[in-house]
This record gives C-alpha cells, structure tokens and sequence, in this order.
C-alpha cells in the first residue's frame, strides 16, 4: 500500500461519501493522511484527492461491512459517523482497514487504537442522548411541545424514537442549535430537517405555573445537610443547566429564556 | 390552601425517602395514551444533595396518625398539614409529565385516618392516571401497613412498583422507635406482594394480557443510624431481605436529625452519610460480585473500615488470592479484584480470546489500572514502575479524600493508640513485605 505523504481525501460530508473515501483507498492502493469535509478550508500544502460520491461505490462498501467484520462494527461505524471526533473519518478508514484484514476479531482487539477511538466517542454520543432524554424541558405553546437543546453530538435520531413513544398523541419541535437541525414529530410519523433559527414564544399565563411549580418541587426536595455539589456537577453537567426550566428563574417573565 | 404551598410541603416531607428510581420496566404508550418506561430508568434531574430526580416524590397527605419518633409527619410535630385530592394530584403529574419534568410519580403517603382510607385515596389517583388520562408512565407506590389485603392488589395492578418501608434495621428498634408499627404489619404486606408478583411473572409466560402486578418488582428502605444496629447485622437483614422476599432492591437513608428526642442522636449530628455508601457499596457486592455476607464483615469485625471501601479491604486480608493472571483468571475471580468492575470483567473475557491482554490495553478496557496493579499480573507479568511505598499505595487504593481523613486519624493513632481495637491497619511493612513476597519476579 502506497502512503503518500500529505495526501488528503476531501468528501462531500455524507457518509455515502465516506464510504466512496474507503472504496478509492483500496481502489488507488493508498492511505491518506487526512480526510476532511466539505467545511474544511482548503491547505494549499496538501495534496488533495476530491471524493466524489459515487452510490455503487458506496453501497459496495455497505454490504461489505456486515459480511466480512459483522453487524456490531457495522453499527459502529455507522454511529462514530454521528459523533465529535475531530478525525472520525480517518479513525474509520484505519478501523474498517483492519477489520478487513482480521475479520469480526478487530472488535475485540483491546489495544487497536482506533477501535477504542471509535468506542469511546460512540460512547459518548449515546450517553449524551440519554442524559438529554431527561435533561429536555418542554414549554407547551399552542399545544406543541417546544424546546432548544445545544449538545455536542448530533443525537436528534438517537431521541425521535423515545419521544415518540412517550408522547404518541403531541406534536413535538426540538431545536439542535448546535447542528441547525430540527426533530419534528406530529402523530405516528417524525422527520428531522434543517433549520437555521428557532426561538420560543414567551411562555403564557399556564406554562409560567407549571415552570414555577417544578421550580418549587426541586428546591423543596433537596435534604440541605446532605448538600453536594461536586455530586449534582457529576451528574448533571452544567452544560446542560442553561437549557433547563430549574436554572432558568431571574428572566421567567420575559422571552429571553431558554426553553 | 394553593397548590404551590400543598406542593412544597408534600414534597418536603417525602424527600427523606432514598428511592426514586424508575428502573425495571419497559413500555410505551398506546394510541391515544402519554407516558413510557426505560428499563435503564431515566433521571430528570439531579437536586442540589446530587439525587437524582426521576420522579415526582409527594405524599398523598402528611397528616400521619402514627407518632414514629425519626419521621417529620409523625401525629406530635407541630407542623403544617395538607393533602392533595387525587384529581389535583393526577393533573400536576401530567402537566409535569407532558414538559418532560419527571419519569413518572412516587406516592407515598401518611396515614390520614386509617390504612384503608389513605391507600383508597392513593387507589383513587393511580385509577384517574391510568384510566382516564391513560397514562403509561412510571408509578411507584407504597403500600400502606396494615391496608386491607385487597386495596393492596389493587394498587399492585396500578402500579409499576409496590414498596414497604422496613424503617429500622430490627424489630426491637422499630418497637422503640415506632410504637404504633410491628414487623408483623409491616412484612405481612411484603410477602403478600411477592407472592402476587411470582404468580403474574407465571400468568404471563401462559396469558400474554394476563394483568400484570407490580411488574418492576418491589423494593424497600432502612434509616441508618437512628439506632444501634452494626453494619453486619444491617448487611444479613439486608441479604435476608432479598432471599426471602425477592426485593429488586434495598435502598439505605442516613438518618437526618429532623426531631429532638432522647430516643435518638441529637439535632447537631451530621447524617452518617459515608456508612450508608459503604453500605450500597457491599449492597453492590452482594447482589452483582458473588459476594456473601460473612466475606465482607463478620461477628468479630462488624462495621465497615472508616477508610476503606469493602472490596479493597477484603483484598487486603486475603492476599493468598493474588495475584492473579488476568489472562487466565476466571470471571468471578476478576470480580474479586479492585478496579475491575461486572463491565470490565466481561471485556476481559472476551478480548483476551482475541489475544492475551497487556497492562496498556486493560487501560482502554476500562480496567482501574491504578488500583488492580497491585493484584493482577499480565502474562505473567508485574506491571513495570509499580511502586510499593507506603503512600503510593494508600494513594492507590484509597481516594483522596478517604486517604485525607485516615492519615489525620493515623496521626492520632501513633499518640494515643486508639486504633488498637480497630479492624485492620493498612499495609504494615510486614505486609507489604508479603505482598511482594507473592508476587513472581520481573
């Protein structure tokens, strides 16, 4: 295999085009030492390889993950495409790589840096999902369940399914600010699209209750002498507090509050 | 009275209750109903003491006709008293539900009038939730002692966990402290409740709708150190509660002075919240590391290192057990180690299938390095640079804080030798010596 120094792969950012960076590095019998999405700004220093997504290619790929590595790395691979690693895309290109070479084992092998990459930041995105099924407060506006949530990973398919089941008859907006993303589900169907802004309408006379009421409930059901702090921060990040209705009290009357 | 203040002091009065998880069961809801259960539970929120807040934790009332000396509604404080109706309390849940505050509702209740009367009252709210607004989210109840036989069905086909308090750790506390309660009332409603959810595990292998009662189990709750029982006498009860009753779990309160009484420790005592982690430490070795009672403490040794947690202080005493190779040790015996948990054990097993393991990969494994070094060998291996001072391995073994308070203690020891009584001190240089002896060389 032909290592080429300061080669890049540039691809479209879908993970179609991810796919197609996996079929050229076989196909030109090189590893790039970086592959970098649209966004990227160009590096004049690099030599630099356009991917262009090609659906054959990719679906080759596809099928061939399952057969040759299995289901779990297939599932592996497909969530590490979701998360924050900063070179997930290369993490992946070394990952399926080796999986290629040793078969379904690659999984197990406890010291392949790039399966504990991919594990890690996996890792990450799922517990971030779940945190965020109980951190996410809605506000009822018009009789839509609103809110804004501002996560690290893109977990907005990682939520639909839950929400979906716990409020069946609702219509439900959730606003990833981070990703500019929105999940929107109306009775028995969802679809997350892209959405530049959101912002909630200030909350009526009803909403500002309930808040207030769950406001009260969470201070009265604190046990003072156990008080704790590094506990609370552990638990719950404090990113997550400026998103919540039990941090968000000095600005309840005005709409600048989050939701 | 409004429903801010009904809510404030109904929930204040139930927050001394330790459990709040929503674990257990899974479910959605049906066309046309709100609510679903995570069998992992879900937590909402974390308070201010670091617990987490899953569900809404009130009582129906805190009017209580019983006098229990540790308990804030008990019928002689002198407090506010309130009670939600059922309708009231049912439309908080929801709305509460529907903005994503909560999990589920936690119900709980003093006893207003008789058993019988306050657990209809409770029946009342559970039937509104999931009959008229047909809400499928998490509800955990408590059955009231000495309710009749068939309210208690009742609540068990509303609700997705029943629990009884067994509020001291023996019947002779309990008769001091809660005059008006026996263990008979109180394990007659526990027995009942496991024969009933026995018999709807086996309805439903046979019936798939067969109604389904108390589906995540039950569970209960002891106050720690409101009375004088030893933690080895709490830890048998505890695994005698889960033999004989098939608890899901027991839940731990350290005491919170909440009343003057000479019956009990004085206002100023600080909850002892470091007995009560021990003891979900040793609950956790019991029920997940193939632990037994009498391998943790004993008739001689019958509270818990002060400094130490229970896993690595049985380490310690049995260092015949170690090292050991972690490429061949068997699962249970790497549960035996300090730093390997259930998860890590697993991993273990199934990477070194893949190839024998070194001290670098059981890092990425998620094996605690810095504390299983001193007990596992790598093919055959000691892992290089370890370092057997004194410090290091106090350093190693306990954490920071643990390590601060047993040091101020130690100093005192040396002056006044008030340790002398005391379980076991940390790896003398005799025992050091033997630890090394043990160990093969590099």
């Amino acid at each position: 295999m032909h290592t080429a120094a300061n080669l890049t792969y540039r691809y479209d950012g879908t993970f179609a085009g991810l796919l197609c960076c996996v079929f050229e590095s076989y196909a030109a019998h090189e590893m790039p030492e970086a592959i970098w999405g649209p966004d990227m700004p160009e590096q004049s220093l690099f030599e630099e390889k356009e991917i262009l997504t090609d659906n054959r290619h990719a679906e080759r790929v596809e099928r061939s993950i399952p057969a040759k590595i299995g289901n779990e790395a297939e599932e592996l691979v497909r969530l590490a495409f979701f998360t924050t690693l900063p070179d997930k895309e290369l993490t992946v290109l070394r990952f399926l790589r080796q999986g290629y070479h040793y078969g379904a084992s690659v999984l197990d092998f406890a010291g392949e840096d790039s399966v504990h990459r991919l594990r890690e930041a996996v890792k990450h995105l799922l517990s971030e999902a779940h945190l965020l099924k109980g951190f996410i407060r809605f506000s009822v506006q018009h009789n839509v369940l609103v809110t804004t949530i501002g996560p690290k990973n893109y977990v907005l398919p990682f939520l639909a399914r839950h929400f979906s089941e716990r409020y069946p008859e609702e219509h439900i907006l959730i606003y990833d600010e981070t990703h500019r993303m929105a999940l929107i589900y109306r009775p028995y169907e969802y679809g997350i699209i892209p959405m530049d802004a959101f912002r909630a309408a200030p909350p009526d006379d009803e909403e500002r209750k309930f808040r207030s009421l769950w406001q009260t409930f969470y201070d009265a059901i604190e046990i003072k002498p156990r008080h704790n702090e590094k506990c609370r921060r552990n638990f719950m990040p404090k990113r997550y507090w400026s998103y919540m209705t039990e941090f968000s009290r000095a600005c309840s009357k005005n709409s600048v509050m989050h939701v | 009275m409004d429903v801010f203040e009904k809510l404030r002091i109904l929930s204040d009065a139930a927050k001394y209750d330790a459990a709040c998880t929503s674990s257990g069961v899974d479910k959605k809801a049906s066309r046309g109903g709100m609510g679903s259960a995570a069998a992992c539970g879900i937590c909402h929120s974390f308070a201010g003491d670091g617990r987490c807040i899953s569900l809404l934790k009130v009582l129906m009332t805190n009017v209580c006709v019983y006098d229990c000396a540790y308990c804030v509604n008990r019928v002689s404080h002198d407090t506010l008293r309130t009670a939600f109706t059922p309708r009231e309390l049912a439309d908080l849940t929801m709305q509460f539900y529907r903005r994503n505050y909560i999990e589920g509702l936690f119900l709980s209740s003093g006893v207003m009038g008789s058993a019988d009367a306050t657990c209809e009252r409770m029946i009342e709210t559970l039937r509104i939730l999931r009959e008229e607004y047909r809400f499928a989210g998490y509800i955990h109840a408590k059955a009231i002692p000495g309710a009749n036989q068939a309210l208690v069905a009742r609540l068990g086909l509303l609700a997705d966990r029943l629990s009884v308090n067994i509020e001291m750790p023996s019947g002779a506390s309990l008769a001091k402290l809660a005059p008006d309660k026996t263990k008979k009332a109180i394990l007659a409603p526990m027995g009942y409740m496991q024969q009933r959810i026995a018999e709807s595990s086996h309805d439903l292998v046979r019936y798939r709708h067969a109604p389904r009662f108390a589906p995540a189990g039950q569970s209960t709750q002891m106050i720690i150190g409101a009375s004088p029982e030893t933690d080895y006498h709490i830890l048998k009860l505890t695994a005698g509660l889960y033999a004989r009753y098939d608890l899901k779990r027991v839940f731990f309160s350290a005491y919170v002075p909440v009343t003057e009484s000479p019956l009990l420790p004085s206002l100023e005592t600080p909850p002892p919240l470091w007995r009560e982690h021990r003891l979900y430490q040793a609950d956790w070795l019991l029920r997940f590391y193939g632990f037994t009672v009498d391998e943790i403490l004993d008739e001689q040794h019958p509270g818990f290192h002060p400094y130490m947690d229970p896993k690595c202080h049985w380490a310690l005493q049995h260092k015949d057990f170690f090292p050991l190779e972690v490429n061949r040790a068997s699962f249970e015996e790497l549960l035996r180690v300090p730093g390997i948990g259930v998860k890590s054990a697993w991993r273990i097993i199934k990477a070194r299938r893949a190839c024998a393991l070194t001290w670098d990969s059981l890092g990425k494994i998620g094996v605690v390095v810095k504390r299983a070094q001193y007990f596992l060998l790598c093919r055959g291996r000691q892992r290089s640079g370890i370092v057997w001072e004194r410090s290091a391995v106090l350093a190693a073994l306990m954490s920071a804080r643990e390590r601060a308070l047993y040091e101020a203690q130690e100093g005192e020891v040396r002056q006044m030798s008030l340790f002398a009584g005391a379980t076991v001190p940390l790896l003398t240089s005799k025992e050091r010596r033997e630890l090394q002896c043990i160990q093969l060389p590099i």
